[in-house]
């Protein structure tokens, strides 16, 4: 958990407080923290003037707008076909034995977060995945390991 | 009607003068743009296909003031990733495009709309389109342009939906009439283009459309970037001149054993071995956005429709009935199939529900979903039950 | 005006006319699930498709407006064919458990059912694969996820009425689902339990909490002594849950249905309600004095009434800094019953533990504010049950009761006397009119100037209403207010009270006193009264009500003669040490999601 503070009233400041700046807001706190807390929501519905419940609707409806809390790296690998035709199921039990966790969750040190999601647009080299906005391609089990050990530091 | 084989054309990458293109269209008439728009045929490279100069004309002809033109650089459909690529290697162009459509209708205001899977790419844009506005101030012309950031839903690549999500809402499709033509973003009229269309339509305005219809046949002109993936020995992105038959397409990209093509992404249809030479790729035959996906024998055509029935029922926005619930009963329905606990004639109830999802549903997400359920059910029917 | 032909019948209509609304002046009906009078269109049920010839797709009636020249067919083959679909889908991710439900035979879905999907169901039940809970935290209403057939006409209710969005759609594809912020339980976000949503779900997916059971079992206790009280809206809606049109004043029988159900005393919330102007009015006159006589900075003006338990919670969750400003009297059933477990069982001679009392109520959140801790001022929880209009035709059915056959009775006494100042308490406006027609006369010594006492700008279904009032010839007490002109708002619907608050708070307006209630035609539109629900509907209870008022021998709150009495002998005098105590109470700030 991230503490909100004074983060949400500087992100109104910067974007504005009219209805159309909730996607940049919200966008910008993802960028930041990789999901939205339930104080961080409240505090934007505050400044926007909406209510805490339309703000959650509206995170709620994009993938990447997680409510739910997510590790500082969140891995997303590509579902759709072509990925799951060249190996994405390699590179996600590759990934689970590597980070000890299943798809949709996240290491006890909050390091990571893995995730599917849908087609990312990376069909001619895949399998591939985002690491946050980062994307790689053309995995293969040996590669995805060190992919993620880069980011293990 | 006679197809035009396979030819490749370099379009949309070669390196042009923006500049002296700008200065052209902005000594035009708004007309003449859009006349020259009119006359090459373009059709909209997203994949719906209606033609870009009507779209033109239409805003155009809107007496408010406050107009936008938007480029929608929302690319979801799976097997599509040429505007990734446009924007990664001509960014400038599909700038100067948009500043071209904007005289052409009159927006002094642009809007990209990108997916947030595309994030990456923002610094380099940004970059671009400092160049861009710094430029466009030398010219001496008043327009600019903004990024709006997707964040992970395919349906706001549906002009509407696209629309309520720079507006800060949930990413719903609108109903319609009133088109975007009329009232489009922040209800003003605002024409909203694919990446690809904004630079055919700039280069069109360089080379003329005189030269532009030598290219493609009467219903599909010029030519298109392909997004080419799945079971072939070169992925990659290409552009042809429209008119190729899937057999044409297949001897260049398959890999020798190419059982079926999926034109279009998951939205588009399935055109199986035996159709191969009497299918045009276009609008007078398989339309596509430029997703070319081949898959081989090996592959499982349930598999392949289990992954886009999932992708669907997924991504539907969920706000209309057939599209929610159809997409799920779709999904659950092969799998009951497969499974044997329903009958193999329910498939023969699902391809009904898809036929109703395609005329009721509220929007093109829900209405095409029957595309590929039915052409793969039909062509593949074997391999759905057993 | 457009010429257009509807299953070949050629109509005109003006521009921007819908195919439903066009096609209803054909009397043809097409069916419609999402679409409701009171909100913005969704299209998004598809219910209502039809065939327009040349086009590739059938089109949403509700949402589609005619175009010359059109041609559109309802009842093609294909329209049937899809529609037959769409019930189908609703159908498979519904929990028809329809014999059980608390809507059956009153649901819109079951309906649509009954019309397109007999025999076997075509598709696969998605219901029971799904972790549906029911959520019972809200003390008045159930949500059940279940039965959502994501209409989202609650949502729309939420947001375009009420301007709280308690509620909102949360997800995308098939994990779309109708939520409070975050998921958390009803009972503990921004929800005024006003009930509007539960007027206007077309299926079991929002229903009161019902208290039925409870109160036919205290009715069956010889040991206890049930008291019920009608609130002024009930008489002019209940007889639409009981076969009569809407708008027909239906007083009489109900008080004589009470009496057959078992109650002990059957008694009106109409007397609270005058006692309420008497208290409330003096509160105001009181304010007043202390703001411009005393020059007392921290008396907050405006004053605004505090009946409507909806607009109560409304501005402890959205305007806290402003409760200063609310009335601290009590509502009339809360009035009510904390004098029922002292006064009346006093009188009665009745130990006040054995008293049950039970409120008839067009409102939900009147089961939220019966259960408030500050509730108890008898020594008991004032009341023990509220039941909505709903609930009583409920009751009266299950007891087998004729009730278009009923002879009239009357109320009993004591607390059962009533005045046309109390029975306008129902509308919007109401309140005002009867604070204005004592508070004046308490200040003159004359009957507001009004012919025949009606004050007809306060009245209306305008979402703001103002009036300004002169007020000349002052009582040797009053003179400070000679000359004054009393400057006062009304507002109904939670978006207009909304727009109105944000006015008064941000300096953009300015009044003495302002009445709210929290839903749309004030308490005769309130979210326990019969459904259907729209504006038609609520303009004619609307009507009923006033047309009790003129029908009234007493028609100013202060000449209630138990109200005269209940002063005499108990409270002494109106804000006096006793009316503190049993009749006034304070309000809480409360978190913003």
């Amino acid at each position: 958990m991230y503490h909100t503070g004074n983060m949400v009233k500087e992100l109104a400041e910067k974007h504005g407080r009219k209805r159309e700046s909730l996607m940049p807001i919200l966008q910008e706190i993802i960028t930041k923290h990789n999901y939205l807390t339930d104080d961080a929501m409240v505090a934007v519905a505050t400044e926007l003037d909406i209510s805490a419940a339309e703000v959650y609707g509206t995170a709620s409806f994009y993938t990447f707008l997680d409510t739910k809390e997510r590790g500082r790296n969140v891995i997303r690998v590509c579902k759709t076909i072509t990925c799951s035709m060249k190996g994405k199921n390699d590179i996600i039990s590759t990934l689970e034995d590597i980070l000890k966790i299943k798809v949709g969750e996240t290491t006890p040190d909050k390091m990571f977060t893995l995730l599917e999601t849908n087609c990312i647009g990376w069909c001619h080299k895949a399998p591939a995945m985002l690491i946050n906005d980062m994307p790689y391609t053309d995995l293969t089990p040996e590669t995805v390991i060190d992919v993620v050990k880069g980011y293990m530091r | 009607m006679k197809n035009k084989g396979l030819t490749k054309v370099d379009l949309i990458f070669e390196s042009t003068d923006v500049r002296k293109v700008m200065k052209k269209a902005f000594e035009m008439t708004s007309n003449e743009i859009i006349e020259q728009i009119l006359e090459s045929g373009l059709k909209g490279r997203g994949g719906a296909g209606f033609p870009t100069g009507l779209k033109w004309k239409y805003t155009a002809a809107e007496k408010e003031p406050e107009k936008y033109i938007v480029c929608n650089a929302d690319e979801g459909e799976p097997g599509t990733f040429k505007d990734r690529e446009i924007l990664d290697k001509a960014a400038a162009k599909v700038y100067a495009g948009m500043a071209i459509a904007g005289k052409a209708m009159g927006a002094r205001k642009g809007f990209i709309y990108l997916r947030g899977e595309y994030r990456f790419l923002l610094p380099q844009l940004y970059v671009e389109l400092h160049k861009f506005h710094k430029l466009i101030n030398e010219i001496g012309y008043d327009f600019s342009i903004e990024y709006r950031m997707g964040s992970g839903a395919y349906i706001c690549g549906e002009e509407s939906a696209l629309f309520e999500s720079i507006e800060g809402f949930r990413g719903e499709p609108r109903n319609k009439p009133p088109y975007p033509t009329v009232s489009g973003l922040f209800s003003k009229p605002t024409s909203i283009n694919n990446v690809e269309t904004l630079v055919t339509a700039m280069m069109i305005i360089e080379k003329g459309a005189g030269e532009y219809v030598k290219l493609g046949t009467k219903d599909s002109r010029g030519s298109k970037v392909f997004s080419i993936s799945g079971d072939t020995p070169i992925p990659g992105i290409f552009e042809l001149e429209l008119g190729m038959t899937v057999q044409e397409f297949v001897n260049e990209f398959g890999d020798g054993d190419t059982k079926a093509v999926q034109v279009g992404g998951a939205s588009g249809f399935c055109v199986p071995r035996k159709k191969f030479s009497e299918t045009i790729i276009g609008f007078e035959g398989v339309p596509t956005g430029g997703s070319m996906k081949l898959f081989n024998s090996s592959r499982s055509m349930y598999n392949v429709l289990h992954n886009y029935l999932e992708f669907f029922t997924e991504e539907s926005c969920g706000q209309c009935t057939p599209c929610r619930v159809g997409c799920q009963q779709l999904y659950k329905g092969i799998e009951m199939v497969k499974k044997g606990e329903s009958k193999s004639t329910y498939l023969n109830e699902l391809v009904k529900l898809a036929d109703t999802m395609k005329v009721a549903s509220k929007c093109g997400l829900g209405q095409s979903v029957g595309n590929a359920f039915r052409s793969i059910v039909e062509n593949f029917r074997e391999e759905i039950i057993y | 005006m457009v010429t257009l032909k509807i299953n070949e019948h050629e109509i005109k209509v003006a521009e921007g006319t819908t195919i439903l609304d066009a096609a209803k002046k054909l009397s043809i009906n097409i069916p419609t699930l999402c679409n409701h009078q009171d909100l913005c269109v969704a299209g998004n049920c598809r219910v209502c498709v039809v065939e327009q010839k040349g086009a590739r797709t059938l089109v949403a009636a509700c949402a589609m407006p005619v175009a010359e020249g059109m041609e559109i067919n309802t009842n093609s083959l294909k329209v049937r064919n899809a529609r037959k679909h769409i019930v189908e889908l609703l159908l498979s991710e519904h929990r028809a458990d329809c014999t059980k439900c608390y809507k059956n035979q009153n649901c819109e879905l079951q309906t649509l059912a009954n019309e397109f999907s007999f025999g076997e169901h075509i598709f696969l039940d998605l219901v029971a694969g799904r972790p549906y809970e029911i959520d019972r935290s809200s003390p008045s209403f159930f949500k059940d996820d279940s039965k959502c057939i994501r209409c989202q006409r609650c949502v729309r209710t939420c947001s375009e009425l009420q301007h709280v969005s308690a509620i909102a759609v949360a997800n995308k594809g098939s994990h779309q689902k109708i939520s409070s912020f975050h998921d958390r339980p009803m009972s503990h976000v921004v929800c005024t339990n006003c009930g509007q949503c539960v007027n206007r779900c077309p299926t079991g997916a929002l229903v009161e909490k019902t208290y039925i059971d409870q109160v036919w079992d205290a009715i069956y206790d010889p040991e206890k002594h049930v008291v019920v009280q009608t609130a002024p809206a009930v008489r002019v809606a209940l007889g639409e849950d009981l076969g009569f049109d809407p708008g027909v004043r239906v007083t009489g029988k109900m008080v004589a249905a009470l009496r057959q159900l078992g109650f002990d005393s059957v008694l009106d919330t109409d007397f609270t309600a005058d006692l309420t102007i008497v208290e409330e009015g003096t509160e105001l006159l009181t304010r007043l004095k202390k703001v411009l006589v005393e020059g007392d900075q921290k008396v907050a003006l405006p004053m605004f009434t505090s009946c409507s338990p909806g607009w109560i919670k409304f501005i402890e969750h959205k305007f806290p800094h402003m409760l200063p400003n609310l009335s601290t009297c009590k509502s009339p059933q809360q009035m009510f019953g904390a004098l029922a477990k002292t006064f009346y069982a006093e009188k009665r001679g009745i130990d006040p533990s054995k008293v049950v009392s039970v409120s008839i109520m067009p409102c939900t959140a009147k089961k939220f504010e019966a259960d408030r801790p500050e509730m108890r001022s008898s020594g008991y929880k004032d009341i023990d049950y509220v039941l909505t209009t709903r609930e009583l035709a409920v009751m009266i059915k299950q007891a087998g009761i004729n009730f278009l056959s009923l002879e009239d009775e009357k109320y009993d006494s004591i607390m059962g006397a009533s005045t046309g100042a109390a029975v306008i308490f129902g509308a919007t406006g109401g309140v005002m009119e009867a604070a204005l027609r004592t508070a004046y006369e308490i200040i003159t010594g004359r009957p507001v100037p009004f012919t025949n006492l009606d004050i007809v700008p306060v009245r209306g279904m305008e979402g703001v209403k103002e009036a300004t009032i002169k007020i000349e010839g002052t009582k040797a007490d009053w003179k400070f207010l000679e000359g004054a002109e009393l400057k006062v708002a009304i507002a109904h619907g939670l978006v207009n009270a909304n727009k109105l608050v944000k006015a008064v708070s941000t300096g953009k307006a300015s009044y003495h006193f302002i009445e709210i209630m929290a839903c749309p035609g004030g308490c005769l539109g309130g979210g326990g009264q019969p459904i259907p629900t729209n504006i038609e509907i609520r303009k004619k209870r609307m009507e009923a009500i006033y047309s009790e008022d003129t029908h009234m021998a007493i028609r100013k709150s202060h000449e209630n003669p138990e109200v005269v009495a209940i002063y005499k002998e108990f409270l002494e005098e109106p804000n006096g040490h006793k009316s503190h105590k049993l009749l006034h109470t304070h309000y809480v700030k409360r978190e913003s999601y």
